[in-house]
């Protein structure tokens, strides 16, 4: 049987989407059978992301009304061997499919794949309800604002009222820089207000962007520090202890040696 | 009549005593005492008799209080004295009760609790407290408090760490002006004074709750 890890935030726009393209095939990057499930309905984002889009034939909800079975619907990718991917329907809302639904779908995919993934559309209406109900375990994405680790603080309330205790986080778009100045919340601030286990940091990289633009998730690209951020993350998913990034640039080499020398 | 008298009254040497039974339906012990204080009328149509009614372990509203009063008061020589009940006591004896919880209050949760709160963890921006009595907070207070919902402004709000979203104390609301900011290691508590919330560091706080102050001995 495969754990099926729900990515989740409340607010919308923190990386949700490019968290799971990105985790989802970092894993496969390690070798593991992937697939990853769009819930987000009406608003289907991670089929861009993964660059496929043109490959979509059917979706959740025709697996669900029974247009196609559940195999039918799930798209290979095209880089990776043992990463697929269910996609939402882009015509229905979130009211065309339930909890229960969406449970016996995971309960079918954890089955014949190592790690599901799935995506929660922002909110905490009935997406959200649908995203949770076949999932293992909760990761919770946000970004060091006020407002998105507010959001952050409910989603985990309910997650522990749905019995997903103990979720994980995901600090994104850190801007190493603004932390340093004090404009932006630290990791530290985030912490002490969600009480949660943190599993990875990611800091803010454009390259993100030109990858999601491009249908290429991010952590294809080695020179990508948040590549690197994904790909540590999916190791810590796997088990493995890895120490958390360093945000801030080690000091050049005429640095160290000017204040060796005292002069710095 | 009924096998047990609902209503005793006996006779004390500055007046009259009504024992009220407290096991049954109090309207029957209203209709009881009706019921005597018609029967015996010339008894109680002489000079004027102090009165005191004893309800054991009765606990009454405001309403039944009324009740009582007009019956023994269609008698126009009884006076009321006092109107006792065990159950009025009983709080005091038992003294400052507070419960004590754990968790996190996230943003969207609501905690309700009758009477003083001891609470162990983290109340976050968007999650409220509201309960009818004190609230103490062991960890960060940095969401919404509301102490003494029904309208008890004695009531206080102690927080180890201190910056809350919103205080309410009774009808009273306060926003933390950014002078209360998050002062080192200094625990804090609120209360209301002349209709103002007041912030106050927690080693003085026995000094407007004298119920709460501890017998230290000497």
């Amino acid at each position: 049987m495969g754990e099926a890890i729900v990515v989740t935030s409340g607010k919308g726009g923190v990386g949700k989407t490019t968290t799971s393209a990105n985790l989802g095939t970092a894993l496969a990057l390690q070798g593991k059978k992937v697939c990853m499930v769009d819930t987000d309905i009406g608003l289907r984002n991670l089929d861009v992301v993964m660059g496929l889009e043109n490959r979509i034939v059917y979706d959740i909800v025709d697996v669900v009304e029974g247009r196609c079975r559940l195999n039918q619907a799930l798209v290979k990718d095209k880089r990776f061997d043992e990463l697929y991917m269910l996609p939402a329907a882009q015509t229905k809302d979130k009211l065309a499919v339930s909890p229960e639904q969406v449970k016996d779908i995971i309960l079918e995919l954890k089955k014949e794949f190592e790690y599901i993934i799935i995506d929660c559309p922002a909110g905490i209406e009935q997406g959200f309800k649908n995203a949770i109900a076949g999932a293992d375990a909760a990761i919770v994405v946000t970004t060091p604002e006020n407002a998105a680790v507010r959001d952050a603080d409910r989603i985990v309330g309910l997650l522990e009222s749905a019995n997903l205790g103990s979720p994980k986080l995901i600090v994104n778009r850190i801007r190493p820089n603004m932390v340093k100045s004090g404009e932006m919340l630290d990791i530290e601030d985030v912490l002490q207000v969600l009480n949660i286990d943190l599993i990875g940091i990611v800091p803010d990289d454009e390259l993100v962007i030109k990858a999601a633009n491009s249908g290429e998730p991010t952590v294809m690209n080695p020179n990508s520090k948040a590549a690197i951020a994904y790909r540590n993350i999916a190791r810590r998913i796997l088990g493995d202890t890895v120490p958390l990034m360093q945000l801030h640039q080690k000091k050049g080499m005429m640095t160290k040696m000017k204040k060796f020398f005292g002069i710095g | 009549m009924t096998a047990k008298s609902l209503v005793t009254i006996k006779g004390v040497k500055d007046g009259l005593v009504f024992l009220l039974d407290d096991k049954s339906d109090f309207s029957d012990v209203l209709h009881d005492l009706r019921a005597k204080l018609e029967h015996t009328s010339q008894f109680f149509s002489g000079p004027i008799v102090y009165v005191d009614v004893k309800l054991g372990a009765r606990s009454v509203v405001d309403e039944q209080k009324t009740a009582l009063v007009e019956i023994l008061r269609q008698r126009g020589n009884l006076l009321i004295r006092s109107i006792q009940c065990d159950a009025e006591s009983k709080p005091q004896e038992k003294g400052y009760q507070v419960q004590t919880l754990t968790g996190i209050v996230r943003s969207g949760q609501v905690l309700r609790h009758e009477g003083n709160l001891l609470f162990l963890g983290d109340v976050n921006p968007g999650g409220l407290i509201e309960s009818t009595g004190d609230v103490v907070v062991c960890g960060a207070l940095r969401g919404t408090v509301h102490a003494g919902v029904n309208g008890d402004a004695n009531a206080v709000i102690v927080a180890s760490l201190f910056a809350p979203t919103q205080l309410r104390i009774a009808d009273v609301i306060s926003r933390p002006p950014d002078e209360w900011g998050v002062k080192q290691a200094q625990m804090e508590y609120a209360y209301v004074r002349e209709g103002q919330m007041q912030i106050d560091k927690v080693a003085h706080l026995h000094r407007i709750r004298q119920d709460l102050n501890m017998f230290k001995g000497v």
